[in-house]
């Protein structure tokens, strides 16, 4: 058992936690915020993503131990009283269906449209499919998860 | 109102989804709650020669280690099909038996055979990994095609030759006279790949007993609750229906694969009872390949007569099916009146005649996955017009067309009955939508890059809204397959609609709304969809084969009409005015030629106040229906694929994708639109990434998604879906279902582009980069040799 120390969605927390604790098992189970999923076993689906330290990460490729004195933010942390631009996007857009792939999707795409602002570089529809290569969905077919991306970048 | 009948509105269930608030079974924590995981089998065929658990029993956190032994001595019954299948000689199936924990015997690799109930997850994992199972390993029995050979390993005892059922339907003798007389025969050979549907949301389940009550409570991943309770009751005797709770709450994705009662949610029931635990248990990605039912796998033979004008005069299909190690919830019903009975297609065939072998195998078990049948007839059909008009020298368009049925309702010689349809009218709209007419300037100039182009159509019709009870009955279904519904107004005036049909992705919460919006004129948001807990709702028989619209939503519609009536009679009463009169307009209650006028607020109030109602009419405003379909809808269309081949490296790109379909009445063309996209993705998987495989030895090689290849968003195009709806005359919105369109029509459409642009017929799904190149290299070489 090792103490950890980090901010998540801007609560300060100091927590015990096994060695082997996944983040996302930290996440869900000792936090219980969970909005974060599990969709697969070997880091290939995203349902897990989250930011740690500004970054879009898959928070089943890291343990928690290793989070200690990160700011971790989840998909119940990026709403500030109205809902993110990217959460609106994919209301406005149909670019959810069955919801479980679409906070790992709007995290993802949170990150994807910052990096994409911070080096001045277009975010075209193929940019777009690229950067989601570590996110899969099964119901949308991708078609409107592209859009709400792209018209989330215009509005962030 | 605005969002009434064909408006896109936006949906109302997106908010918790977005913003992490939505409440998935794996998300359930109860008190007292304790964790089970599963030792399964690594062989493929073995008989269990002995269970030690002493190990795992003493390891921290155990609370109980249970086995099959355990499970059948306190009258847990085995899991069944559901759907009786009777064979041409009229003998009936030869089901084996499936236990929820295997007694003697494992028939495939993940097969359960005991399970772990501990603390925790981690402590449940640990000691399933030191429970010893013995094992005596037998031959396996993988492939489809030659399960039925002699010397074969045997599955079950009372199927022999691993042969489940030999099942027909059609005129074999007119089909033999349709072929003989053809003047052009087009043969073909076909597989259809096995695919593992993967709803992002793993399996998972929650049971709580409630030893004072003697009652049950499961959270599960189901599509159809209501079913799951009376099966788990009625057959596994878990419990008895009045005390079990089932509830689904959001459901990621189902594709079909959420359909059955599997066995985790048997044995989490049985061990909540056993140890007066709540048990949780949820399934990893590794165990969904192994243990979620498996989709497809068929392989055929078809010929196919035409005249010399080109009509054709009959098709004769024999195929095999396989269906796994056991027989699952609706196996049997898939490959047979799912499939067959759509062989037609959109053509006028004089004669058909399918037969279907079964066959037993030590696979996962193989059940409906999104479309269940009706792709692999689409696959079929579409594929041996293809391959007809190119071997007869025709515009493979103008063959469908020749073909066509043109006259309404159309009865096939398969059972079904087309109500209605326009096929012409799909094909002109998708190859306007396609510009089939530039085609030839693109593929010139495609090849001036040495690019290989190709166009390939899909004219596919397919069947929803299962189906009439009495006729689903009489071809051997165990269930009816009506849909229920409760519209309740509340003393405020908004109303609640109950309904036996499930979401999970559909977006039910919001277009069903839409259809008590329009046909009150209130307000979207002053309507609420309740589903997916058999305590709140009265009855139900799920979603599937996109019945929700054909089948639950005309429920709603029934249960409206009452509704309409007795609000009707209350206005009129209170209004002082003739019932004819009253109509619904703008949020309010109006009588015509009048300014009287009553707010919902004011009916609802009145109905509960029960103050001073008409005489005779009991209070309330709360109204059910019970809506039995009288006949299946048919949606059609039209698929165009056109793709770009790199023959250097067998690389296909799908450049333009167009659908012109017919779903009928569309509630919210938004929400459709969507469910073609996602269909259309998992038909280009199926086409060209997806493809479950397993070694000679039963061991599935594709058991993660570092193995199979999930469609990823840089696999697909965007695409250009158009509509053409002609309503159903057989409910009363009109409407068809649009769920598995995509996924049906799509695949022939991207087999026949690729194969139009590599020039050779011989290619199976998926048409993977090393298939098709190796399918470019023998064509050059059968080229050169010739």
């Amino acid at each position: 058992m090792s103490k950890i120390s980090l901010t998540v969605n801007g609560r300060s927390i100091s927590k015990e936690v096994s060695d082997n604790t996944l983040l996302v098992e930290f996440i869900r189970e000792n936090l219980r915020l969970t909005g974060t999923h599990v969709g697969c076993d070997t880091s290939q689906c995203g349902a897990c993503t989250v930011h740690v330290d500004g970054k879009s990460i898959k928070s089943c490729t890291m343990l928690a131990v290793e989070a200690d004195g990160s700011q971790i933010t989840t998909i119940e942390g990026i709403a500030n009283g109205e809902l993110h631009p990217m959460q609106q996007a994919f209301n406005d857009n149909h670019g959810l269906q069955c919801g479980f792939c679409t906070p790992g999707m709007i995290m993802a795409g949170i990150d994807m449209v910052n990096r994409y602002k911070a080096s001045n570089k277009p975010l075209d529809e193929a940019a777009i499919r690229g950067e989601l290569e570590g996110n899969i969905c099964r119901c949308t077919g991708y078609h409107n998860i592209v859009r709400s991306i792209a018209d989330a970048s215009t509005k962030m | 109102m605005t969002d009434g009948i064909g408006a896109r509105v936006k949906r109302k269930e997106d908010k918790r989804y977005t913003t992490g608030s939505g409440k998935y079974t794996d998300d359930v924590r109860n008190e007292n709650q304790a964790y089970a995981a599963f030792v399964r089998s690594p062989h493929a065929h073995a008989n269990v020669t002995g269970i030690d658990a002493s190990a795992a029993e003493g390891m921290p956190g155990v609370v109980a280690v249970l086995n099959g032994a355990e499970l059948t001595g306190d009258g847990i019954g085995n899991i069944i099909c559901g759907w009786a299948i009777t064979s041409k000689d009229d003998t009936p199936m030869n089901m084996g038996a499936w236990s929820a924990l295997a007694t003697e015997k494992v028939r495939y690799v993940g097969d359960a055979v005991a399970v772990v109930i501990a603390d925790s997850m981690e402590e449940a994992r640990n000691a399933a990994e030191a429970v010893e199972v013995s094992y005596d390993e037998l031959p396996a029995v993988v492939d489809t095609a030659t399960a039925m050979d002699a010397g074969a390993a045997q599955v079950h005892e009372n199927a022999p030759n691993n042969l489940i059922f030999d099942w027909e339907l059609g005129d074999e003798a007119a089909t033999d006279a349709g072929i003989a007389a053809a003047s052009h025969v087009t043969k073909i050979d076909l597989t259809n790949n096995r695919l593992s549907p993967n709803p992002m949301e793993p399996r998972s389940a929650v049971a709580t007993f409630d030893p004072a009550e003697e009652h049950y409570t499961l959270y599960t991943t189901s599509q159809n609750p209501h079913v799951a309770r009376l099966v788990l009751s009625a057959f596994y005797q878990v419990a008895p229906e009045h005390k079990l709770r089932v509830i689904a709450p959001d459901v990621g994705g189902g594709f079909g694969s959420k359909i059955y009662i599997y066995p985790e949610e048997i044995v989490c029931l049985w061990a909540s009872m056993k140890t007066k635990r709540s048990v949780k248990w949820t399934s990893t990605r590794s165990e969904a390949f192994l243990t979620d039912a498996h989709g497809r796998d068929h392989v055929t033979h078809a010929e196919m007569g035409f005249d010399a004008d080109g009509k054709i005069t009959a098709f004769k299909i024999d195929t095999i099916a396989n269906l796994g190690a056991y027989m699952s919830l609706f196996s049997s019903a898939v490959p047979t009146y799912l499939y067959a009975t759509l062989l037609a297609g959109q053509y006028h065939m004089p004669a058909i005649h399918c037969n279907v072998k079964t066959v037993y195998t030590n696979t996962t078990p193989v059940d409906a996955y999104r479309g269940a049948g009706r792709p692999e007839a689409c696959y079929l059909i579409e594929r041996v017009m293809e391959k007809a008009a190119r071997e007869m020298g025709m515009d493979p368009a103008e063959l469908r067309r020749k073909n066509f049925i043109l006259e309404f309702p159309y009865q096939t010689p398969v059972i079904m009955n087309y109500d209605c349809g326009d096929f012409p009218g799909h094909l002109d709209k998708a190859q306007a939508a396609a510009d089939v007419a530039g085609f030839a300037a693109r593929k010139a100039e495609a090849a001036s890059r040495g690019k290989l182009r190709g166009l390939g159509y899909s004219t596919y019709i397919e069947a929803c809204g299962i189906a009439p009870s009495q006729a689903v009955g009489s071809l051997g279904a165990g269930v009816g397959l009506w849909e229920s519904a409760e519209v309740r107004v509340n003393p405020v005036g908004t109303i609640e609609v109950l309904t036996g049909s499930h979401s999970h992705g559909q977006g039910h919460e919001t277009s069903f709304a839409q259809v008590v919006a329009d046909r009150f004129d209130l307000p979207v948001e002053n309507i609420q969809i309740v589903h997916g807990d058999t305590d709140k709702v009265q009855f139900g028989m799920g979603t599937y084969g996109s019945r929700s619209g054909p089948v639950g939503l005309s429920a709603i519609f029934k249960a409206c009409d009452k509704v309409e009536l007795k609000v009707k009679q209350i206005a009129a009463h209170l209004l002082d005015a003739s019932a004819d009169d009253v109509f619904c307009e703008g949020g309010e209650v109006k009588v015509k030629g009048t300014n009287k006028s009553l707010g919902w607020h004011e009916i609802g109030l009145a109905a509960y106040t029960a103050h001073n109602l008409p005489e005779d009419m009991e209070p309330g405003l709360k109204e059910g229906a019970f809506y039995d379909p009288v006949n299946f809808s048919f949606p059609a269309g039209c698929h165009i694929c056109e793709v770009e081949i790199d023959p250097e490296t067998g690389v296909v790109e799908i450049v333009k994708f167009t659908a012109a379909d017919d779903f009928g009445t569309l509630i919210n063309p938004l929400i459709v639109e969507g469910q073609v996209h996602g269909g259309i993705g998992q038909g280009v998987g199926q086409a060209m990434l997806e493809q479950v495989i397993y070694g000679d030895d039963g061991q599935l090689l594709t058991g993660s998604y570092m193995d199979y290849t999930m469609p990823r968003a840089d696999n697909l195009p965007s695409f250009d879906v158009e509509h053409n709806s002609v309503p159903s005359p057989s409910n009363p919105l009109g409407v068809k279902g649009c769920g598995e369109a995509g996924a049906i029509g799509s695949p022939p459409a991207i087999m026949n582009a690729i194969t139009d642009a590599i020039g050779t017929e011989n290619l199976e799904m998926p048409a993977t980069p090393s298939n098709v190149w190796q399918a470019i290299q023998a064509n050059q070489i059968k080229h050169a040799a010739e």
